[in-house]
């Protein structure tokens, strides 16, 4: 009876949003009196961090501070139409009608301050925080406050802008059945360290090493921290989660988080990632998004560290301490396959 | 048949009526407002609403409200004091600790009651404080982090 170390690795090409229907995301921009945007959706931040990257891309096409944009993703009845946050769209799909709606918005704003300022919108620029001057000549300036205040209550004007990203229908090759059904693939490569004990059944994750491939990363840190709680989600779907019964039937299934396994705190695996940063041309200043891809790979890779650790095959999830135990059994033993060069 | 209770809500006394039966999750929610502990699974095993009475973590879905009577309760709606955070709030948010954040205000009661009676916790005794608390998100990893850190600036205050 022994503690056998596996090595497993996975790969993944993962599609950005799909292409039913165009797959459309619609968003709206306008002003408060006093020179503060507002980004209208109608998908939701479940977590995943669309509040702060649409605020983000808002800001940046806008050209004023982060701190003036507000995100409301509140109600599908009084927002826009968006498809919704699935499929690892948000950042690519709404992101981009972000940029569009924040483009209209900002020529308004500039058509605003060259009214007050008296020269010609095209001759003016943003600083970045708040200010409007014109080209070279920053003592000629405006604040967006003021400008605000004055579209609305002086040049009877709106700063509003609206956008709509689209991805163009593919059509099918007739002959050869080729089509492009998205625009935009992330990509990653991800290796799995474990231990299996032959005697229990039961398979430790010890390491996570990857390396994703997003495009640019709009905000770093949400990134790592994305790819860190989708890995555990993948550990967890991998050895753990199951609403399937075990003995003897389904009547026995789990009924509350008591039964229904996930890996605790203790149970945390050190995860060490490259984010990889390719910006892709068509996406929000180069931006995919990670989304779903950050759990997928993790089942594979487990699947073939078991096998690497003692040979057995595990065509079904979760990989349960039972079925790594039956197929040592009917093996006749453990039969760790080694390491290529090791 | 209602009956009345007075407790001490985050440092501020409370009254309220209460259904017999009704359980304390129910009343800081309904009763007193403070929508801060979450409703999660209603059964006790997500720590989503956990709340801390005397200084001990409990998760409010299963007390009693009338067993509250003359107790003190805080709840993450009273960590911080005025525009300053909790030092535990700063850290989770410095950390990126939160995704959702559902879990966040179980999390962060759990993690006070730990650091007021463990002021300098290992991260085996952090991992065994919200081992009551479920997160679906963050890998739990980034919550561990933030509470080490708080734990460290608590310290050096």
């Amino acid at each position: 009876m022994a503690i056998h170390h596996g090595r497993g690795f996975a790969c993944i090409n993962y599609p950005i949003g799909m292409n039913l229907g165009g797959d459309p995301s619609q968003a709206l921009v306008h002003s408060t009196p006093d020179g503060k945007f507002k980004v209208t959706l109608s998908s939701i931040d479940l977590g995943q961090g669309i509040k702060s990257v649409g605020r983000q891309l808002a800001a940046e096409t806008l050209g004023v501070p982060v701190e003036d944009v507000f995100v409301d993703t509140a109600d599908s009845d009084t927002g826009p139409h968006d498809m919704g946050s699935f499929a690892s769209r948000g950042t690519h799909r709404m992101g981009n009608a972000i940029i569009r709606a924040a483009t209209e918005a900002r020529a308004q704003l500039l058509e605003a301050a060259a009214e007050e300022l008296e020269v010609d919108a095209p001759d003016l620029v943003t600083d970045g925080r708040g200010n409007i001057h014109v080209k070279g000549a920053p003592s000629r300036s405006v604040t967006v406050e003021a400008t605000a205040t004055a579209a609305q209550f002086n040049q009877g004007r709106t700063l509003a802008g609206r956008g709509i990203f689209l991805v163009p229908l593919s059509e099918v090759d007739s002959d050869t059945g080729e089509m492009t059904p998205v625009s935009s693939f992330a990509h990653a490569a991800l290796i799995i360290d474990l231990t299996v004990d032959d005697e229990t059944g039961e398979v430790e994750v010890q390491h996570i090493n990857s390396a994703y491939e997003v495009g640019r990363a709009l905000n770093p840190r949400l990134v790592e921290q994305q790819l860190i709680g989708g890995a555990w989600m993948g550990v967890s779907h991998a050895l753990y989660e199951t609403t399937e019964p075990y003995y003897p039937d389904r009547s026995h299934g789990p009924i509350d988080f008591n039964h229904y396994l996930q890996p605790g705190p203790g149970d945390a695996v050190p995860h060490h990632i490259s984010v990889l940063e390719r910006p892709a041309p068509d996406a929000p200043f180069g931006g995919k998004g990670p989304g779903e891809m950050c759990a997928n790979p993790v089942l594979p890779a487990i699947a073939n560290a078991v096998f690497n650790a003692v040979g057995v095959e595990c065509d079904s999830l979760p990989i349960t301490p039972e079925k790594v135990l039956r197929g040592i059994r009917a093996n006749g033993g453990a039969r760790p396959q080694g390491r290529p060069g090791a | 048949m209602k009956s009345p209770v007075t407790f001490t809500l985050n440092g501020s006394e409370s009254a309220v009526f209460v259904d017999s039966g009704a359980n304390l999750l129910d009343v800081l929610r309904r009763g007193c407002g403070d929508l801060s502990p979450k409703y999660g699974c209603g059964q006790g095993s997500c720590g989503a609403c956990t709340v801390l009475i005397d200084g001990e973590p409990h998760v409010s879905c299963l007390v009693l409200a009338e067993t509250v009577a003359g107790r003190s309760v805080e709840t993450t709606g009273g960590l911080a004091s005025g525009p300053d955070l909790h030092p535990l709030q700063r850290a989770f948010i410095d950390g990126f600790a939160a995704q959702c954040g559902y879990c966040t205000p179980g999390m962060l009661m759990a993690a006070k009651a730990l650091l007021d009676r463990n002021p300098s916790p290992t991260r085996s005794e952090v991992e065994e404080a919200i081992s009551g608390n479920l997160c679906r998100c963050t890998g739990y990893e980034p919550i561990i982090d933030a509470i080490l850190e708080a734990a460290k600036q608590r310290g050096a205050a």
